[in-house]
């Protein structure tokens, strides 16, 4: 496994170091905590019932965060449903995140020159669609890659195999994350697949495949950096896997993680937290305090006050507003329905 | 204007769009050097090049994964799945992905693509090559579905089907592939999606029809005129959306309809069409509108085609029932 952390934030493989400035190191500090304080509150907003459809994230920072932090604006995120952290480093506004949780299609509305799409619910999907996009890149010769994020159980859909496939027989411009946080639902992985490691599928495809400590921000850095040049230099795609953790359910939608995990497993892990990790690390380097870290926390729980608001602002849908966004043009059937719903609309 | 048949008009459809839009990719099973199994798209890779007109490995899933990461990179693509039975294996990139795609991104990720995919029975096909699966298409909003009857109509709806900005599926009957030429025109033109034609005037009876049906339809029509029974034959070219104002107004004039489909009872499209008739033309009906369909059983063995598949006398028949109900 690929590391260049330890879990006492200790530096194990100098020579696979990323090349971070101070101020990228910080920067990367900064959005795992806010992230982490992102989860925690939008945990505490699903409760209340002003989010709706949630996937918590906290133990995934340093998976997530690496690897879109290797990302230029050009790259193209086909996210999976757990992967919206990515989307909002990458740009998109937080209330539109929101929206997105709530409902609402505004909230799958990336602003110009954000490039993705909104989170992916069918398991696998946004793999096939990754081969393409990387593939387009490649044919407009574009210094840009597709990448996508899917999970340990995701690995064993026909879609992963076919775009990893793919991607690897037309050489697109693409990366492949598979983040293993050991359970798909209540099914560990294990129960997945009699392969050793998820990084070896990529052997079938005939692709580069890599595992990585996904507790480890600096490695999963690397690795998609890496992995970013290798695809726009033509050398194909790659396979990275991540070693990860979700601390908390599933989804908020009734998921008890207690039912198939036990207290050991969770404080195994919760040693590995990559924020703790990569704090000492910084600490170390005089790069970190107490109070930076506290004004992180203050600016993301204003954020989010602010970003909830935007949200309950947001008009609400309208039937004919669905009916807009289906076609270039409405059909026939649908001019019949349209005018029905704007009568209904206007009373 | 030159004799084409079928899939000349077709392969003529994609040489035209793949000159004027240099977007539009072709990619499929064996599609390239081999020129497709029925070859479509014969000559196409020799003439624009391995960039634009290719092979991919043999999933369809991935193809319709691929058409849509295209897509999202600005290309125009028009992927083939090589028999429509198999389109169970890209349900979801289709159906489930594809179809919603400009709807759950807001109006901002547009998907013009054209699927084409030969379907339809007679020519004693292995199985799952021939299925009429146009119904489960027809079911999903996003998609457009267009089902072709004749060299004219294939190139004029093939150039439109590219150059919509929305998914099509393009389904082309194997048994109307090469069985007649027609005067096809050499420069390129286009017919609207969402319209049908009347085929042929008549005043006692509507026939609605798609696909290889519609020439069932036409003879049966002549068969019927012999007995003084005038048929109005109409060809809805594109079955999803369907083209009610057409059918509608010649069921005001007749009175009387029979919608006919190779597909089973329980698939295909007759019963939207049935169900829109009854419900905005019933006062003008003499007779229920009855359905002329395959059984509602699995495709036919090869060997069974003949009894299996709905025919010119079923038509007649189903015709006399409406005309002396």
């Amino acid at each position: 496994m690929f590391q260049i952390l330890n879990e006492k934030g200790e530096v194990v493989n100098e020579d696979a170091m990323p090349d971070l400035s101070d101020e990228d190191l910080k920067e990367i500090m900064k959005r795992m905590v806010y992230t982490r304080i992102l989860d925690q509150r939008s945990i505490a907003l699903n409760r209340q019932g002003r989010l709706g459809f949630y996937a918590p994230t906290a133990g995934q920072e340093a998976s997530q965060l690496g690897s879109q932090y290797a990302l230029t604006k050009e790259d193209f995120i086909l996210p999976g449903y757990r992967d919206v952290p990515q989307l909002i480093w990458q740009g998109l506004p937080l209330y539109q995140a929101f929206l997105f949780s709530r409902g609402h299609f505004k909230g799958n509305q990336m602003p110009e020159g954000v490039n993705a799409v909104s989170p992916q619910i069918i398991i696998g999907a946004q793999i096939t669609q990754t081969a393409g996009v990387g593939l387009g890149f490649k044919k407009r010769k574009e210094d840009a890659i597709a990448i996508t994020y899917t999970g340990d159980g995701g690995a064993s859909q026909g879609d992963f195999y076919e775009g990893i496939n793919f991607a690897g027989a037309f050489g697109a411009q693409a990366v492949f994350v598979v983040q293993n946080n050991q359970f798909a639902i209540s099914v560990p992985v294990e129960k997945q697949s009699a392969a050793q490691t998820i990084a070896q599928k990529a052997v079938a495809a005939g692709i580069e495949g890599i595992q990585v400590d996904g507790m480890d921000v600096l490695a999963v850095y690397a690795a998609t950096k890496e992995a970013r040049q290798r695809a726009v230099d033509g050398e194909g795609p790659t396979l990275i896997e991540t070693m990860t953790y979700r601390y908390g359910p599933h989804t908020m939608a009734g998921d008890d993680p207690t039912r198939y995990r036990t207290e050991d497993m969770d404080s195994d892990w919760e040693e590995k937290d990559p924020i703790v990790r990569f704090r000492k690390f910084l600490e170390a380097k005089d790069l970190w305090s107490e109070d930076e870290e506290n004004e992180v926390i203050e600016q993301a729980k204003e954020d989010v006050k602010a970003a909830i608001k935007e949200a309950d602002n947001t008009p609400k849908q309208k039937v004919t507003d669905l009916m807009e966004n289906m076609y270039e043009e409405l059909p026939s059937n649908l001019k019949e329905q349209y005018e029905e719903y704007k009568e209904k609309e206007s009373k | 204007m030159a004799q084409m048949t079928m899939i000349q008009a077709i392969t003529d459809a994609m040489r035209t769009e793949l000159k004027n839009d240099e977007n539009v990719l072709i990619f499929g099973e064996d599609v390239g050097q081999n020129g497709g199994v029925f070859r479509a798209t014969e000559g196409l890779q020799d003439e624009f090049g391995e960039e634009r007109v290719f092979d991919t490995p043999l999933a369809e899933s991935g193809i319709g994964g691929m058409s849509i990461g295209l897509a999202l990179t600005g290309f125009r693509p028009v992927p083939e799945i090589q028999f429509f039975g198999f389109v169970y294996e890209t349900m979801d990139a289709i159906n489930g992905q594809m179809a919603r795609y400009r709807y759950r991104s807001g109006n901002t990720r547009p998907m013009p693509i054209t699927v084409r995919s030969p379907f339809g029975g007679g020519v004693h096909t292995p199985e799952l090559h021939a299925d009429s699966l146009e119904g489960l298409m027809a079911q999903q909003p996003g998609l457009k579905v267009v089902i072709p009857s004749n060299p004219y109509d294939a190139k004029g709806l093939l150039i439109q089907s590219i150059r919509e900005n929305d998914p099509v599926i393009f389904l082309e009957h194997m048994k109307l592939y090469r069985s007649f030429r027609e005067e096809v025109p050499e420069e390129e033109y286009t017919i609207e999606l969402g319209k049908a034609e009347v085929k042929r005037e008549g005043t006692d009876v509507t026939l609605v029809a798609y696909g290889a049906m519609v020439h069932s339809c036409l003879k049966a029509a002549e068969e019927l005129e012999k007995d003084g029974v005038s048929a109005e034959v109409i060809d809805l070219r594109t079955v999803s959306p369907v083209d009610y104002d057409t059918i509608l107004a010649s069921v005001e004039k007749t009175n009387r309809a029979v919608v006919v489909q190779e597909a089973q009872k329980q698939a295909g499209i007759a019963s939207n069409v049935v169900s829109e008739i009854q419900e905005k033309a019933i006062l003008h009906l003499e007779a229920p509108v009855l359905r002329v369909t395959a059984p509602d059983t699995v495709y036919a063995f090869t060997q069974a085609e003949e009894v299996w598949l709905p025919n010119h006398n079923d038509i007649v028949e189903k015709v006399n029932k409406v005309v002396n109900f």
